[in-house]
């Protein structure tokens, strides 16, 4: 039984936390001991694409002694995923007290789907929705640097009434950029209402979307709009199916 | 016809609403992003015009590099044969300079924009030269060498068919490749009506027809022709040229006097490297396999050919180049072979277009080299205002880790304290706050009751103060779940 430290980030926990509920009660069911350490904070994302290093440094090493006992560390969010994979190397990797800890912390954190697809090789074929459903995929872009690409298409796609309805430009950006979409509110507007434009064109009231931060930006341009669609991370989508209830732990 | 359209003076004013905006803020000092891009991101003919243009080639692109049996290797040594060359630029320079010689061209350096203006003007003076025709080339634009010639006297036409539009209509080019991407075809139309007087048609092909027999008639009449270069080949002292209208080979072919303009970071070191790229380099930019035409050029006519000059000049230009060079950290951007591919992919692009960035050379890899090559005190705008969603960096064919990039240069932001001291102050708080697990539970408890405050039990909030105000500009907030899965962690039983 692998043991899986939860790493849920701060906008999980605070926008989204049933995401987190149902990212652990599905890694339980397949058999995971799963922990949470709670000391965890931020990865330091934003430090470091504000070019805040020093900063981020240190919430960096920080996240890196907190997860050290645990063999597995999952995250729901592609783009924290990306930061301890990508990042993480960027700021310590000239660092002789860091390197070998910064490299373990690397090589032992997946997100979500990735870590289903590649470690614990699941299948969703024999779970199913209560009803046949529309469902529509946006591919968040830091799946991109962590090199994950049809993953999560094609789970979605082995859970039994899920009607996949492809989106149009599904790898465009949705305009989130953390502070880039408080700081340039027209330009991150106009994409993501493009990204609205075509979710709409799908007919699906649902979306697929793996990132706290893509979400809070296409469904609240989405909810702006008057759209009815529903933004759900897969996680969810998958306890429905698996039976799981989320509103009590 | 043509003796007519010879006589007509060109147009004095720019036609496209979006070029006024842009000359008249280039003509300020300061750049102005916010307001710029503003104005860009709302324009619904510029964005349609553009999404769709960039959308067709990224999709082109993707189809034809699935052709490669490994494209991704391809791009990486793509990547480090460009990597090779830079590291050894001084050796490779001159390697080419010496086979440029030998094939009886002349070589220039010119330090800056200016000196290398000054040795074509030259060339052209001494050679006797008054005609030009000349293709399209970035380095050119970057020094606005048409306008210097013509400003001395010569009768210089923009043989590349987007080049010639920007040119009669005092436009500027707004993508690498597709300099004309953010006009329609309504726009051209009409243009042509007034430069040509002749009645509207906006019959593609026909004003294609309209603009070669006029361009026929210059490329006849020339002496002097002037070409950029998309490679230079160190082993053979040779220049390439790829384009799809026959015009650069025009110039090759046809004027007594052949000059390429070349940045010094273009070189490659043998002609073998030169396969590599150019399987990489329509596939990329236009979602060709190759492009109609692709020269290879060095030196004047030798015996026993049919065609070309007289005299062969190469002007290598460095203009800011060696000093990016020296910098460990950005040499890797100067690999860049101008192929688009990023603006193509890029969110931001496709909603604002090239003229918002300020600089001849837009988009991700514009709002890396800008700032580098002009001061990233007046283009500081331009690194932030990307998502870093790395499709860039994806696209790109010698794998320039442009996020990786453009985030360096917001650490130079940051460090050389170019941000302002609020943004630093709320950073260095926030950073605070995240350092220890009792202040984060504080701060997450404050937002949420500030939030939940805000969204009235609607689950949403429209309209955030100051700081954060941007967001509900254009969009709706959702609130904060009742408890943290700190909380729910804690009390599950």
């Amino acid at each position: 039984m692998a043991t899986v430290a939860l790493f849920v980030t701060c906008l999980t926990d605070q926008f989204y936390p049933h995401v987190g509920v149902a990212v652990a009660k599905i890694l339980q069911r397949f058999g995971c001991d799963v922990q949470f350490p709670k000391e965890q904070t931020c990865c330091g994302q934003p430090f470091f694409n504000n070019g805040f290093h020093p900063e981020a440094r240190r919430l960096a090493t920080r996240m890196i002694e907190i997860f050290r006992p645990y063999p597995y560390v999952v995250t729901p969010s592609g783009s924290c995923c990306a930061m301890v994979r990508e990042q993480f190397h960027e700021l310590l990797h000239e660092d002789p007290q860091w390197q070998k800890p910064m490299e373990e912390m690397r090589a032992k954190t997946y997100e979500f789907v990735e870590f289903l697809d590649k470690v614990l090789k699941v299948d969703f074929t024999q779970f199913s929705l209560p009803n046949p459903r529309d469902i529509s995929y946006h591919y968040t872009c830091h799946l991109r640097g962590i090199g994950v690409k049809d993953e999560g298409v094609r789970l979605l796609r082995q859970i039994g009434n899920v009607q996949f309805k492809p989106l149009e430009k599904t790898d465009q950006c949705c305009g989130f950029g953390g502070t880039f979409a408080v700081k340039y509110p027209a330009i991150s507007g106009a994409i993501v209402d493009d990204k609205a434009k075509c979710i709409q064109a799908t007919g699906a009231n649902t979306l697929i979307c793996n990132d706290a931060g893509c979400t809070m930006n296409i469904s609240g341009m989405c909810h702006r709009r008057g759209m009815q669609t529903s933004v759900r991370h897969l996680a969810e989508l998958m306890a429905e199916a698996m039976g799981i209830d989320l509103t009590a732990w | 016809m043509a003796q007519a359209i010879e006589t007509q003076p060109p147009n004095a004013n720019p036609t496209d609403t979006n070029t006024v905006h842009f000359l008249r803020e280039a003509a300020e000092a300061k750049f102005d992003f916010h307001s710029i891009s503003i104005q860009a991101a709302g324009d619904e003919r510029l964005k349609t015009a553009v999404s769709t243009n960039t959308q067709r080639q990224y999709d082109g692109r993707q189809l034809r590099m699935l052709e490669l049996p490994d494209a991704d290797g391809m791009r990486t040594l793509a990547g480090g044969i460009k990597q090779h060359a830079l590291d050894n630029l001084d050796f490779y320079l001159d390697q080419l300079a010496d086979c440029v010689h030998r094939n009886g061209g002349q070589v220039h350096f010119a330090r800056d924009a200016d000196s290398a203006r000054t040795i074509i003007a030259g060339i052209a003076q001494k050679s006797g030269c008054k005609r030009v025709i000349k293709s399209k080339s970035m380095a050119s634009e970057e020094i606005e060498l048409a306008h210097f010639l013509e400003s001395a006297g010569l009768d210089l036409v923009e043989t590349d068919l987007g080049e010639f539009i920007i040119q009669i209509s005092h436009d500027k080019p707004s993508h690498l490749v597709a300099p004309i991407i953010h006009k329609d075809r309504a726009s051209i139309a009409r243009l042509f009506s007034e430069y040509f007087k002749t009645p509207y048609c906006d019959d593609p092909e026909a004003l294609t027809a309209q603009a070669r027999l006029f361009l026929r008639n210059k490329f006849r009449a020339a002496d002097l022709g002037i070409t950029g270069g998309n490679f230079l080949i160190a082993e053979t002292g040779q220049v390439c040229v790829v384009e799809n209208e026959g015009n650069a080979r025009q110039s090759l072919t046809t004027p007594r006097v052949l000059v390429s303009l070349v940045g010094i970071e273009k070189i490659i070191p043998r002609l073998a490297d030169l396969a590599v790229m150019l399987k990489l380099l329509a596939r990329s930019s236009t979602g060709q396999r190759m492009t109609v035409y692709t020269s290879v050029f060095g030196g004047p006519r030798q015996s026993g050919e049919k065609d070309g000059p007289e005299e062969f000049h190469l002007v290598l230009l460095d203009n800011g180049r060696s000093e990016i060079l020296a910098s460990e950290q950005y040499r890797e951007t100067l690999r860049c072979i101008r192929c688009g591919a990023c603006l193509n992919a890029c969110p931001v692009y496709r909603k604002i277009g090239g003229h918002a960035y300020g600089s001849v050379y837009p988009g991700p890899i514009g709002a890396l080299i800008t700032p580098l090559f002009q001061g990233l005190a007046k283009f500081k705008d331009l690194p932030q205002a990307s998502s870093l969603c790395g499709a860039c960096y994806e696209a790109c064919p010698v794998k320039i880790n442009i996020p990786r990039h453009l985030v360096n240069l917001r650490k130079d932001i940051t460090d050389q304290r170019l941000n302002s001291p609020i943004e630093r102050i709320i950073y260095r708080l926030w950073a605070w706050g995240m350092k220890s697990p009792r202040r984060y539970r504080i701060f997450t408890a404050m937002q949420k009751f500030d939030l939940r405050r805000r969204a009235r039990g609607t689950g949403w909030i429209a309209k955030l103060p100051s700081v954060v105000s941007g967001w509900t500009r254009v969009r709706d907030m959702p609130a904060p779940a009742t408890r943290t899965f700190h909380e729910i962690w804690k009390d599950r039983p």
